[in-house]
């Protein structure tokens, strides 16, 4: 039997369509829209002025503070614009237009060889340059990475756990990168192992992946410390508790944090900046992105530079296809809808979904038959019927009571609920008003 | 492409293709083996008696919900079909057609529909239908037709009494166990439905075969029929070693009378049954120690609809107190 989360989860249809697509480089856009909240935490703040010259790798916005990060430009060129522009949550935000030129200057000598395996900076450093150099989690939730790493002196870590899981439908970005840049994801994981004294780590990868777990398994063979398990597979394997859950058993207490149970989790994707961050000298400027839907003539994974405008992406794809209704940032589960494509790649783009009519609309939500489903799937042990009543009926003490907070989004309930119901749409409602109210009684 | 013509909505983009209309179709679906089954005992009367029960739930539905409620028309759905279906496999098959219109008329109005219609019902409402017809006409629901195809001569060939009663009267005119036992019909009679009893009780293997295939497609789990019937075996068969003059064997409780069609069918209801596996098992223990009570100290001799109707009274209460545990409850920070 392989490894999984024991309470609840779905098995969705997988449609990974692009998982035998090597990823391509996309070409250097005219120009670049870099949003300054590309992650969880403080928005940066902008150091570059208008008309200014960059050079590829600078830094144009400075992180705002603890839970912040830095960004970098990913192009050579000239800041046109400080303009607000529409990013993936619908809300206008500040963004930074740099103009491409031909010159393609780095400001710093980013390295480029093969692979570095070993390594010669020293701890404090390593930190440093994954603070400095913009590195946030590419799994999709954008945590600033250097926060996670900040080990208090009295911590009990003992695990780095890798996540390869890539649960998500449609999506084969890490999958690709797996397979492409094993021996570099080694490297990153002893960069960290290094950095913060843990002796193991093991890599977490669904089992409908089984070539990546083979070329990891090997590539990782002369290390004895990190292993590779192969789960069974099932959605949301990827969240950091249900993970944490499904390797090691251990369970992440309430409105805990991984690190309460000695582990530390990182995406793959992010395992590989850091590599380059360290190896390389390379800030997070690009990122694996796949581009698909299933009436997408060449659906397949692309070396993005962040701050591209998802048209461009389209356009490389072979553009829009006839009766396309909805175009969605991130995988079907979890990700975000968005409205036009002019909505710019950023640090946690894995993928660009076009979903054609038949299966963009959702069907009329109709009575609660009481069948049990939600709680069934629910990977958080919630009564997701219980919490859509609540927040329906603005009973937030009680929403609060029965642990809405908790939640992780993961859509499971609404989407197995036989009566269409709307359930996540309510609770993610709910769950936002009860933390308002909580942060205000503080 | 037209940029109106792209929507908006929140995560998740992608749903199962379960619906409530598929589950509903897929009870119809697991009835029908037990429905041929009365078919073949019963003949005509079975299928007059189900058409019967079945048109009038519809037609009620209609009717209320058209120019009582004035709210949408729900009859599609599958829910009436299948009330209906139940409550004809709960009477006999000789019941009066009135009867059966004024059963199909409490089930719907009443059970059903004054309670906010599907999902907001809180007892089975082919049971309510049934149990109404049980206590206002005791005589016609207790007149049990003689299968036509009696090959046995095991089954009173006047009133075709069914084998929980004959097992209740011999008691109580003192016969011994022994002489009880010959009258009833044997296991495999039993397993294929060569009995006296309610239409759609008949055959214990038609009714588990329907049950199976709802448990094979998901449409219910095997807590709540599993617990049922293995605590009716448990605590039927404590009597039963203690007392074997007086008790009959377990494994008739289990065959004979409505508790495969209550296991399966009326307790699984999923509207009805608690929405936790915690709170099916303990909802399920409940009935069969009902039911059991009821077959020994009660006045009739087949107590499963009681049963069940009394537990649907506890959901709500099972629900809020069977809950699932939450991830990550009350687990002190585990370092290692």
């Amino acid at each position: 039997m392989l490894k999984t989360f024991p309470k609840g989860g779905i098995h969705p249809k997988e449609n990974k369509l692009t998982s035998s697509e090597s990823i391509k480089m996309m070409p250097t856009p005219k120009a670049v829209y870099v949003p300054i909240a590309q992650h969880i935490g403080i928005p940066a703040e902008i150091i570059v002025e208008r008309k200014e010259k960059v050079k590829k790798g600078q830094v144009i916005a400075k992180s705002g503070g603890f839970v912040s990060s830095n960004i970098h430009t990913p192009v050579a060129g000239t800041v046109t614009k400080l303009d607000m522009i529409i990013d993936s949550s619908g809300y206008k935000k500040q963004c930074i237009v740099i103009r491409t030129d031909q010159k393609d200057e780095t400001n710093h000598e980013i390295l480029d060889f093969p692979l570095k395996k070993e390594i010669i900076m020293n701890q404090k450093d390593i930190l440093q340059h994954i603070t400095d150099f913009g590195i946030v989690g590419l799994g999709g939730a954008t945590f600033p990475s250097h926060v996670k790493l900040d080990l208090k002196n009295d911590n009990h870590v003992d695990c780095l756990l890798i996540n390869g899981v890539e649960c998500e439908p449609y999506l084969t970005a890490d999958h690709r990168l797996m397979l492409e840049k094993a021996d570099e994801i080694i490297v990153g994981i002893q960069i960290l192992m290094h950095a913060l004294h843990i002796k193991k780590a093991i890599i977490g990868i669904e089992n409908n992946k089984k070539d990546a777990v083979k070329v990891l398994a090997k590539a990782c063979k002369h290390d004895k410390r990190i292993k590779v398990a192969a789960l069974q597979v099932k959605y949301p394997q990827g969240s950091e508790k249900q993970l944490i859950k499904a390797i090691l058993k251990r369970e992440v207490p309430k409105n805990g944090l991984p690190m309460d149970v000695g582990v530390i989790v990182h995406n793959v994707g992010t395992i590989y900046a850091i590599y380059q961050a360290i190896q390389h000298n390379q800030p997070l400027i690009e990122r694996v992105v796949t581009v698909t839907g299933k009436n997408i003539k060449d659906a397949s994974n692309f070396w993005v530079k962040i701050g591209t405008p998802i048209k461009d992406l389209i356009e490389e794809v072979g553009g829009l296809p006839e009766g396309t209704r909805k175009i969605v940032n991130g995988g079907p589960m979890m990700g975000k809808a968005i409205k036009n494509t002019d909505v710019p790649i950023t640090k946690g783009t894995s993928g660009i979904l076009v979903i054609s009519s038949e299966e963009a609309s959702r069907k009329e939500a109709k009575n609660c038959i009481r069948c049990g489903e939600c709680v069934f799937v629910c990977p958080m042990g919630l009564e997701p019927h219980l919490l859509m009543n609540l927040s329906e009926k603005g009973m937030y003490e009680k929403a609060s009571y029965e642990d809405i907070t908790t939640c992780i989004e993961c859509g499971s309930c609404s989407y197995v609920c036989p009566s269409h119901r709307p359930l996540l749409d309510y609770i993610r409602f709910g769950k936002s008003i009860v933390k308002k109210l909580a942060t205000e009684k503080n | 492409m037209s940029e109106e013509k792209i929507v908006i909505s929140a995560s998740p983009h992608v749903h199962s293709d379960r619906t409530s209309k598929k589950l509903m179709y897929d009870v119809v679906i697991a009835l029908i083996p037990a429905f041929l089954v009365s078919l073949y005992v019963f003949g005509i009367g079975a299928l007059i008696v189900t058409s019967v029960a079945i048109i009038s739930c519809i037609v009620f539905e209609y009717l209320i919900q058209k120019f009582i409620l004035k709210s949408e028309i729900t009859i599609l759905d599958g829910s009436a079909l299948i009330t209906g279906i139940l409550l004809a496999f709960n009477v006999p098959s000789s019941l009066p057609i009135w009867m059966i219109i004024v059963g199909s008329l409490v089930a719907i109005g009443i059970a059903k529909l004054s309670f906010g219609g599907l999902g907001f019902n809180i007892f089975n409402p082919a049971l309510v239908g049934r149990v109404f017809l049980l206590v206002c006409f005791p005589v016609q629901m207790t007149l049990w037709p003689t299968p036509v195809v009696n090959n046995t001569a095991i089954v009173d060939a006047v009133t075709g009494e069914t084998t929980l009663g004959i097992i209740k009267n011999g008691l109580m005119y003192g016969e011994t166990m022994t002489t009880i036992a010959s009258k009833i019909p044997s296991t495999l009679d039993l397993l294929l439905g060569i009995t006296g009893g309610s239409l759609g009780e008949m055959s214990a293997l038609a009714l588990l075969i329907g049950g199976i295939y709802l448990i094979i497609r998901k449409v219910i789990t095997w807590h709540i029929p599993v617990t049922l019937l293995v605590t009716m075996l448990v605590f039927t068969g404590i009597y039963w070693l203690v007392d074997p003059e007086t008790y009959v064997n377990p494994m008739i409780h289990i065959l004979s009378g409505g508790a495969l069609l209550g296991a399966f069918f009326m307790a699984t209801d999923l509207v009805t049954s608690p929405m936790t596996k915690k709170g099916m098992v303990i909802f399920a223990i409940g009935i069969g120690i009902i039911t059991v009570v009821i077959r020994f100290y009660g006045a009739y001799p087949e107590g499963i609809s009681f049963a069940i109707l009394i537990m649907n009274a506890f959901v709500p209460l099972i629900n809020s107190y069977f809950k699932p545990r939450r991830f990550g409850n009350k687990i002190k920070s585990k370092i290692i």
